[in-house]
């Protein structure tokens, strides 16, 4: 089975953002990079799957500046996986090319039949959970986001994704499909020391979106007047014993913020 | 006149409210507002949309699509797109749209924002706006395509137009497509709770590790939340201890929230949890611990023992309401 993740690196949770000196986009010096957290659930369960399809490989493809995105690279290779393709892109592509981008290498890679591809469900820089989506039609394959359980039989793959109101589905897929991985999917490994050796001599692949025949100017969605939350005036504490604190909260909402 | 398009979710026989926000919006902008309404019941939800300025309404009405399959929903909604010629086409936030319209968008050459929480529309003008980076700071949405401009709004931020019963809408029937699925619904686990999902709730009460265990989380935050009518939300801590599904988690890996009211019990205000709250209009923490994070990011904060200031709580919630 040929095995895709498609990963994203993005700013680590604790990072503070600051906005570059025209407010076009974020600074990105200021930032300390990671593996988004869904994407890492995604590389758990293909090297999970892997051990289970006897010669299944499993290929990283991430869409990224090269100086930096080449170590989230590694970081999946050190977890297990066999290779790794980088797309050297910009610091922001929209996602209409970045899905491109990925069905375009998954394409050149040989035919999606007997494929499985992961993603993450969403990216928590730009939170717009669209390629995975995006990357299944390109390819017209089914897809599933927020996936908590994972099978397959490679003919059939069946999953749980969880819907509104905390209610669930099964839901079944037939052949290649594009999976996206919510944190309950289970727990990703921790690169060990020797995989970490190992990963250095994996083969990680370096292409160009023009490669791929795409340009950034045709990104369909963009970003400007970036702007950090304003001040929020301070908490407005409230004293007392319980009883005179809560009859105090309740007129305060009533009758102050008028919520209630 | 611009052309706009609300993708219309209804529950129980009532079109949901972020969908009736973005009908008052589109109608108050003075464009052409039509409505796309899939599913068991639809014929009834168009005459619904009409009272809040749907003047054309599609409609697929079918039994094969009471339960939502991306595949067969992202036919019929891009043909819907198509045939209306919509410009805009709006839709609430929801954990369908957010899976729906990306797919929907490669198909109408269209692109697609999600979960945004400024929307003003004047003219043919749209200008959107999105939290980025767990909320920590915000941007315009520029969007550069030949097809309709897709907006995904958060439920709560924009007020709803009074019902004109006298409104009516004419009713394009859209017949299902025949497709080849591969795409099967098995089976539907419903949760425990009837209530709105945290994405939409208007009032949510969130607990976290200060409310001990599991039996105390639901003995002590259930009856507040039912005397608001609230939905129950969890830190991550109680979600990985397995108090809490998944689907209750706020927070950076779990659900962005944009109620009115938000009250935290027994949560310190991590970062990641935070991130996922800032939307809320008014947020009330309750911790033992006054160097808790959470009161910087808090509208009122008691600094007490949840044990003994939720109860009072609720008891003052159930006098006046
Ligand atoms: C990559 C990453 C992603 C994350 N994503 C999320 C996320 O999406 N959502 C999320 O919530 N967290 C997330 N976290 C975890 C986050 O960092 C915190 O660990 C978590 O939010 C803490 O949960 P808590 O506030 O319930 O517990 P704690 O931090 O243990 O806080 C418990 C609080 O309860 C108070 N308390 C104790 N007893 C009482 C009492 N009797 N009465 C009143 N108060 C009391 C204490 O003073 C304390 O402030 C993430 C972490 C990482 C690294």
């Amino acid at each position: 089975m040929n095995i895709y993740v498609c990963i994203k690196q993005v700013p680590d949770t604790e990072s503070k953002i600051k906005l570059n000196s025209d407010a076009s986009f974020i600074d990105t010096a200021a930032v300390k990079w990671v593996m988004n957290p869904y994407d890492e659930n995604a590389v758990e369960e293909a090297i999970k799957l892997k051990t289970s399809q006897e010669g299944s490989k499993v290929t990283i493809i991430s869409v990224g500046p090269k100086k930096r995105t080449t170590e989230a690279l590694r970081t999946a290779l050190a977890m297990g996986a066999d290779d790794a393709i980088l797309v050297d892109g910009p610091d922001y592509l929209a996602p209409n090319l970045t899905a491109k981008a990925l069905a375009k290498t998954i394409e050149q890679e040989g035919k999606t039949d007997n494929t499985q591809i992961f993603t993450g469900k969403l990216a928590i820089d730009f939170n717009n959970s669209s390629v995975s989506q995006m990357l299944a039609e390109h390819l017209n394959l089914p897809h599933a986001t927020v996936v908590s359980k994972f099978e397959t039989t490679g003919a059939e793959t069946t999953v749980q994704r969880e819907v509104e109101g905390g209610s669930f589905e099964v839901i079944q897929l037939k052949g290649s499909n594009v999976v996206a991985a919510n944190k309950g999917l289970n727990t990703p490994r921790y690169a060990s020391l020797p995989g970490i050796m190992k990963a250095k001599k994996k083969p990680l692949k370096e292409i160009n979106l023009s490669d791929l025949g795409i340009s950034e100017e045709d990104g369909a969605l963009s970003y400007s007047a970036f702007q950090l939350p304003a001040e929020k005036p301070p908490v407005q504490m409230i004293d007392g014993e319980a009883p005179a604190q809560a009859k105090e909260l309740v007129s305060l909402l009533r009758n102050s913020a008028k919520v209630i | 006149m611009s052309k706009i398009l609300v993708f219309c979710e209804f529950n129980n026989g009532l079109i949901k409210k972020g969908a009736l926000e973005l009908l008052s919006i589109a109608k108050n902008s003075g464009a052409e507002v039509m409505s796309a309404i899939i599913g068991k019941g639809a014929q009834d939800m168009a005459q619904q949309s009409a009272h809040y300025g749907a003047a054309k309404s599609f409609v697929l009405e079918s039994d094969d699509f009471s339960n939502y399959n991306s595949e067969s929903y992202t036919h019929v909604m891009a043909d819907i797109i198509q045939q209306s010629g919509a410009e805009i086409v709006l839709a609430s936030s929801s954990m369908l749209a957010k899976d729906l319209f990306p797919r929907v968008a490669v198909k109408t050459n269209s692109a697609v924002a999600n979960d945004c929480h400024e929307l003003e529309i004047s003219g043919g003008n749209v200008t959107v706006r999105r939290a980025l980076y767990a909320g920590k700071c915000t941007a315009q949405v520029d969007f550069k395509t030949s097809g309709p401009k897709i907006i995904l709004m958060r439920a709560n931020q924009l007020p709803v137009n009074d019902a004109d019963t006298a409104l009516s809408s004419e009713v394009v029937v859209i017949t299902a497509p025949q497709i080849d699925l591969k795409t099967l619904i098995k089976e539907i686990v419903k949760g425990t709770s009837e209530k709105l999902d945290l994405t939409e709730a208007n009032i949510i009460v969130s607990g976290g590790r200060g409310l001990k265990d599991k039996d105390s989380y639901y003995s002590l935050l259930e009856p507040l939340a039912d005397t608001l009518g609230a939905t129950l939300g969890a830190s991550r801590a109680i979600v990985d201890s397995g108090w809490c599904t998944h689907g209750m988690q706020v927070g950076q890996t779990g659900k962005t929230v944009a109620p009115t009211l938000y009250i935290a019990c027994g949560i310190s205000g991590a970062i990641q949890h935070i991130a996922g709250l800032t939307g809320s209009k008014v947020i009330v923490a309750i911790n033992k611990d006054p160097d808790a994070p959470i009161f910087k990011k808090s509208t009122y904060g008691i600094v007490g023992d949840v044990f003994d200031v939720v109860p009072k709580l609720t008891e003052e919630f159930k006098n006046i309401l």
